[in-house]
């Protein structure tokens, strides 16, 4: 049974993606991008959070030959092409890890974690992978 | 109110599939309607009828293929999850469907809430 | 816009009670489910830093969860909400959105 009772058509909605983990250990950070792509192709405003070990999603330089696992960092830069624009990273997350957006594989706006919560209660839906 | 479901775990490792299902019941209990549960990352495996629990255990996937049928919740398993995961339509219990991940976008569009659950 | 907030870890095993406690604002509603309803127990290591945020936020606790894991008894975080899975769903409803901090 399809849930199609709904007319979703032409209806914009805030979703936040929270990326809360480390790349490579396990898959969340990966489809959690997947599901950044399709919101984005189903022209949402889309908003794209890295905190905790999140940050490390972002990190530069990662190179995944010798595990022979799928490198998709560089798929954080594509994101600009799907208009997707607003990567949010949290200063405390950042700062705890040691690391400075220019660790970062693409530019992002960095919030402190109140102004972060700001945003997150702003939005209709939020997502965690 | 009109709910959407996220499960991102399966039926035995995490205590999530539980949890979402347990919230689930207790929407319709309450007169809510429960649009779309949907399945991803190892969630797939909650649609996998070869599961076989012991006797005496809960057996989740033939709960929420129960509820799924009993209340016209469209069940639905993320196919490229599911894929990778060796989820196929000849595994799929009565109720469930595979289709894309643009079925979660759009069932965060269409619910007044969303509600994850996960590990 | 007050939020929900769903905790589902130990804060004894992980940091995410302590991330939900950083951004979650005032006036809104943090509940405890799974393995996170030992952060809702007095008398521990934890139990100030979730009593330290009491006056700015409600805090509730998932009962079956207490129940399953032997702590029916226990003694609770002062103003600490115990609720069902029908009180959870009455929760979402009354909150404009949730997020799952696992």
């Amino acid at each position: 049974m399809q849930d199609d009772d709904i007319n979703t058509e032409g209806v914009v909605k805030k979703f936040m993606f929270v990326n809360r983990r480390a790349p490579y250990g396990t898959v969340y950070a990966l489809e959690g991008l997947e599901m950044v792509l399709i919101a984005a192709a189903f022209e949402q405003d889309v908003s794209v959070v890295f905190m905790d070990d999140g940050v490390y999603q972002l990190k530069k330089g990662q190179d995944t030959k010798a595990v022979n696992m799928k490198n998709f960092s560089p798929t954080f830069r594509a994101l600009d092409g799907y208009d997707v624009e607003k990567l949010y990273v949290e200063k405390e997350s950042l700062e705890a890890r040691g690391l400075s957006p220019a660790d970062l594989v693409v530019p992002v706006e960095v919030l402190s974690a109140d102004e972060l919560g700001t945003l997150m209660a702003e939005q209709d839906v939020v997502m965690t992978a | 109110m009109r709910f959407g479901i996220l499960v991102n775990e399966g039926p035995f490792t995490h205590q999530a599939s539980d949890t979402a299902y347990q919230f689930a019941k207790a929407a319709i209990g309450k007169g809510h309607k429960v649009g779309r549960v949907f399945f991803y990352h190892d969630g797939v495996n909650n649609a996998n009828k070869l599961s076989e629990p012991q006797a005496d255990d809960r057996n989740l996937v033939a709960l929420w293929s129960k509820l799924g049928t009993e209340h016209g919740i469209d069940l639905v398993v993320c196919v490229a999850a599911a894929m990778r995961r060796g989820i196929k339509d000849d595994l799929l219990p009565a109720g469930f469907r595979i289709s894309g991940l643009g079925q979660l976008i759009e069932a965060g569009i269409a619910s007044d809430r969303l509600v994850v659950f996960g590990d | 816009m007050p939020m929900l907030h769903t905790v589902n870890k130990s804060p004894f095993q992980t940091t995410t009670l302590e991330s939900c406690l950083r951004l979650a604002k005032k006036g809104s509603a943090v509940l405890l489910i799974e393995d996170a309803v030992y952060g809702a127990l007095d008398g521990t290591a934890v139990s100030a830093r979730v009593a330290k945020r009491m006056k700015e936020l409600k805090f509730y606790v998932l009962g079956p969860d207490i129940a399953a894991r032997g702590l029916g008894e226990a003694k609770l975080i002062d103003g600490v909400t115990v609720v069902d899975y029908g009180n959870f769903v009455d929760l979402v409803a009354e909150h404009d959105a949730t997020q799952a901090w696992m």
